[in-house]
């Protein structure tokens, strides 16, 4: 199922110069060309969109990303950067004319910092091994997007990741002090730094998220921040879904910000129960976590409050976790949604939207009324303080016409997201998956402006083609065409 | 000087000034026509361009017209007992707009994050007229650019924000500020120190031998960490904190002011004492000419801003910290790409564009 296996018009690449030219400045333990050694980069997380580069490269230091980049500039060949390949939108598939650039053998810590809580690392180090290497100080690294043990901070940085705990902790961009950046030209850039700001634009924010369309990040600053000493969670279940997100409403009204607010509706519960049995309530229409933390006498504080809020709120039944296994485990049904999705149904697609909390109810709705229109289930899983919703449209690819419904389905749900004033990605990025609604998000002026910050950095538009912003020309022909996406690779991964 | 007061007229004034290539210095309240490079071009006044035009308490987002007044901001947030976190000087008049513009924020950054943390979407008319939304009202969008966080700093240069939409967040619980009295270095020292543990401190000041620090959050929290940290509890706190951030108090006073951004655990060596030491000692402030400090600040990585100064020093100086030839380079094409005619605030960031 190649999606893009059309050449682009724009690049002309002679593989065999293109080959030539990488041996030239690169060791041959640094440069794949062969196709059995490219057939592993072919995707990403997302592996509906498969497309063989001509030449991986994996340099090992910050000098041979400038020659590899200089050398593919000179030769208008694109060049697509890849971290672990964890990501879900294909932002980090191939391009057809291009090289894979990837940075997983920048693999190091370079220094953690306790007295100014910072660590300097390399781009290919993983996100949870930013924070082991922190704990002996009492620190972590905040943002822990669901495949934290693989995914790596290159890549958070080019998707600003998220995680369970951003709404109380924020996103990358809220936790990244410095980048260095090698631009297409092989020039290097420092941006921000480990004072509050830096001079000049805030080029920081406007790198990080810019799923590699700007820039080749080779070191990364992050604020490490002392680890809250306790953390409990409170489970509530509801009779109703629009209940359920009322009182999501009534907590923040309160005046808490949770360190995390999650909501399952019943079908996500039943998937989940019999994978995990983490004891939820299987007759609520929906199920509510919502985790404090900070220092036990604080953490006290919160969860009476919270309590009060959610039996106030209508809820049928409320639990605490009294023990940190039983936290864990409140929490496992949540973490285990995807996989357990997986297990009812041959294929499940999953959408990222967000959307303004108070209309919540009426998405579930509107995604009831989709389930029976395109005749396919739906479980939806919510990082509800932050408005972004994962809808499980479930399919069977094998079945004629299910994936072309689940496509309608879940662009009939990114759109409505927009329509109500949200976005069609929350967390997962752009990439290859979202480009078309990228037309219905923005006006021709808007994606005009973004074409021309890219020019700013990218002339000739090698880094990353066909990704994140979609031409003029692509969004006048996207009518009702839409490109395909699939299963998940890495099963073994929690997915939130 | 041409004063608007819709998006329409903003789109239709930007327009016409555009075809002329006649420059416009953009004025909100005009709280801030001290700080950055010099003023130049027609004013045109936005400060009618106001109000809030939507403010959902339950989903943490206030959208403003540029005009709105910070004041009436904050009042309304209070009403439901909310802030903006990040704690922005007023200034006397200050509005929305000229807050993200500036992008200058308060005791609370420490704690909080800065303007641009909180900045979740604008809506923008850029140097050739045309009205541009980025962003919007919800927290999490990674779709495109983050133009909007761009925007927070960029003095006026990219485009006139028309409006903007501000997360907010809940007042905190409990409030009490404590007193030290220690020297610059020990008061340093702390701070990295107090930094590292799970302590709520949601501001610091350092002044003359006295360390104000604030604490924030859960009453058990506030209550624990002054239990931990003893001081003396400082009387009319509230009035100290708003002196610190409208920068009356005496710390700031002078002619010329330097505002020197750091890695917290900078040395003082190297930089004359300072007047005052503010986010946990990140953020220090120097007085009087200071012929050293903009190296200085570079070698400890971090750079100084010629906050408040006679014209002359400040056209000689540059109010921000040079940019290297590659960086700037850069900056000039993103400002071509927003203001193709460098009509908007030209020279307010940088004398070169």
């Amino acid at each position: 199922m190649n999606a893009m296996t059309t050449p682009d018009p724009g690049f002309a690449t002679d593989r065999a110069a293109l080959a030539a030219a990488l041996a030239a400045i690169l060791p041959a333990r640094c440069l794949l060309v062969d196709e059995e050694d490219l057939r592993p980069y072919e995707c990403d997380g997302l592996t509906a969109y498969r497309e063989l580069p001509m030449a991986v490269c994996l340099p090992e230091s910050e000098g041979q990303v400038v020659d590899i980049l200089r050398t593919c500039h000179r030769l208008r060949v694109p060049v697509v950067a890849r971290g672990a390949g964890t990501g879900l939108s294909g932002g980090a598939m191939p391009h057809a004319q291009g090289v894979v650039l990837s940075l997983a053998r920048f693999n190091r810590i370079l220094h953690v910092d306790r007295a100014s809580r910072t660590a300097v690392v390399q781009p290919g180090v993983r996100n949870l091994a930013v924070s082991e290497a922190a704990a002996p100080f009492g620190l972590y690294y905040a943002p822990d997007p669901s495949s934290q043990i693989a995914c790596t901070l290159g890549g958070n940085v080019a998707e600003n990741s998220g995680g369970v705990h951003c709404l109380k902790y924020g996103l990358t961009v809220h936790n990244v002090l410095r980048i260095r950046v090698v631009s297409i030209e092989g020039e290097v850039f420092e941006i921000g730094s480990g004072a509050p700001d830096a001079p000049g634009y805030d080029l920081l924010a406007l790198l990080i998220g810019s799923e590699g369309m700007l820039g080749v990040v080779t070191e990364v600053t992050v604020k490490l921040v002392p680890k809250p000493e306790l953390a409990q969670v409170v489970m509530a279940s509801f009779d109703d879904v629009a209940r359920a997100g009322d009182a999501v409403a009534a907590i923040i009204a309160a005046g808490i910000i949770p360190a995390g607010l999650e909501m399952m509706d019943k079908p996500a519960t039943a998937a989940v129960e019999p994978f995990v049995k983490a004891g939820y309530d299987l007759e609520a229409e929906a199920i509510l976590l919502c985790e404090s933390d900070g220092t036990p006498e604080e953490v006290a504080e919160e969860i009476v409050r919270v309590t009060e809020v959610l039996t106030a709120s209508g809820a049928r039944d409320i639990r605490v976790s009294q023990s940190e296994a039983e936290r864990l485990r409140f929490w496992a049904g949540r973490k285990a949604a995807f996989p357990a999705v997986g297990r009812i149904t041959p294929d499940y697609y999953c959408m990222d939207g967000t959307i303004p909390r108070r209309r919540l109810a009426e998405m579930l709705s509107a995604i009831a009324a989709m389930e029976r229109k395109y005749g396919l289930r739906c479980a939806n899983v919510f990082h509800a303080g932050d408005g972004n919703l994962h809808p499980l449209i479930m399919y069977d690819m094998a079945k004629p016409g299910e994936w072309e419904r689940a496509e309608a389905f879940g662009a009939g749900i990114l759109e409505l997201s927009v329509a109500l004033g949200g976005s069609i990605t929350g967390e997962h990025g752009v990439g290859v998956e979202k480009i078309n609604q990228m037309c219905v998000q923005y006006t021709t002026s808007e994606l005009e402006a973004f074409h021309r910050v890219k020019a700013a950095f990218d002339e000739r538009g090698l880094l990353n083609p066909g990704k994140a912003v979609p031409s003029l020309h692509r969004c006048a022909e996207y009518g009702r065409m839409h490109v395909h996406r699939g299963d998940l690779k890495f099963p073994e991964l929690e997915r939130f | 000087m041409a004063v608007v007061t819709t998006l329409d007229e903003i789109v239709a004034a930007v327009a016409s000034a555009h075809d002329a290539k006649t420059p416009l210095r953009i004025r909100g309240g005009g709280s801030k026509d001290f700080y950055g490079g010099m003023l130049a071009g027609d004013v045109l006044d936005v400060a009618g361009h106001r109000g809030i035009v939507a403010y959902e308490p339950t989903e943490l987002f206030v959208t403003a017209r540029c005009g709105t007044p910070l004041s009436e901001i904050e009042a309304t947030l209070a009403e439901r007992g909310q802030m903006l976190a990040f704690e922005p000087p007023r200034f006397g008049a200050a509005t929305a707009g000229g807050c993200v513009a500036a992008g200058l924020s308060g005791p609370r950054r420490q704690q909080a994050g800065a303007v641009r943390d909180f900045v979740l979407g604008v809506r923008l008319v850029d140097g050739a007229g045309q009205a541009l939304s980025f962003g919007g009202q919800v927290m999490k969008n990674v779709a495109g650019y983050d133009v909007s966080r761009l925007i927070a700093g960029s003095m006026g240069t990219l485009g006139v924000i028309a409006e903007v939409t501000l997360k907010v967040l809940p007042r905190p619980v409990a409030e009490t500020t404590l007193v030290f009295e220690m020297t610059a270095e020990d008061a340093l020292a702390r701070l990295n120190a107090w930094g590292g543990q799970p302590l709520p401190v949601s501001g610091s000041f350092w002044h003359a031998g006295r360390l104000w620090l604030r604490l924030s959050g859960a009453r058990a929290a506030v209550e624990a960490a002054r239990g931990r940290l003893g001081g003396e509890i400082a009387v009319d706190a509230e009035k100290h904190w708003i002196s610190v951030r409208e920068q009356t108090h005496a710390a700031f006073a002078g002619e010329v002011l330097w505002r020197v951004a750091l890695p917290p655990t900078a040395a003082l060596a190297g930089f004359d004492p300072p007047s005052a030491i503010e986010w946990g000692g990140a953020l220090r402030w120097h007085t009087g000419v200071q012929d050293a400090v903009r190296g200085a600040a570079a070698r400890a990585g971090g750079h100084a801003v010629l906050y408040r100064a006679p014209e002359s020093l400040r056209c000689r100086e540059g109010a921000f910290a040079p940019l290297s030839p590659a960086l700037l380079a850069l900056h000039r094409r993103l400002k071509k790409g927003f203001d193709p005619r460098g009509i908007l605030n030209p020279g307010r960031l940088y004398a070169e564009f």
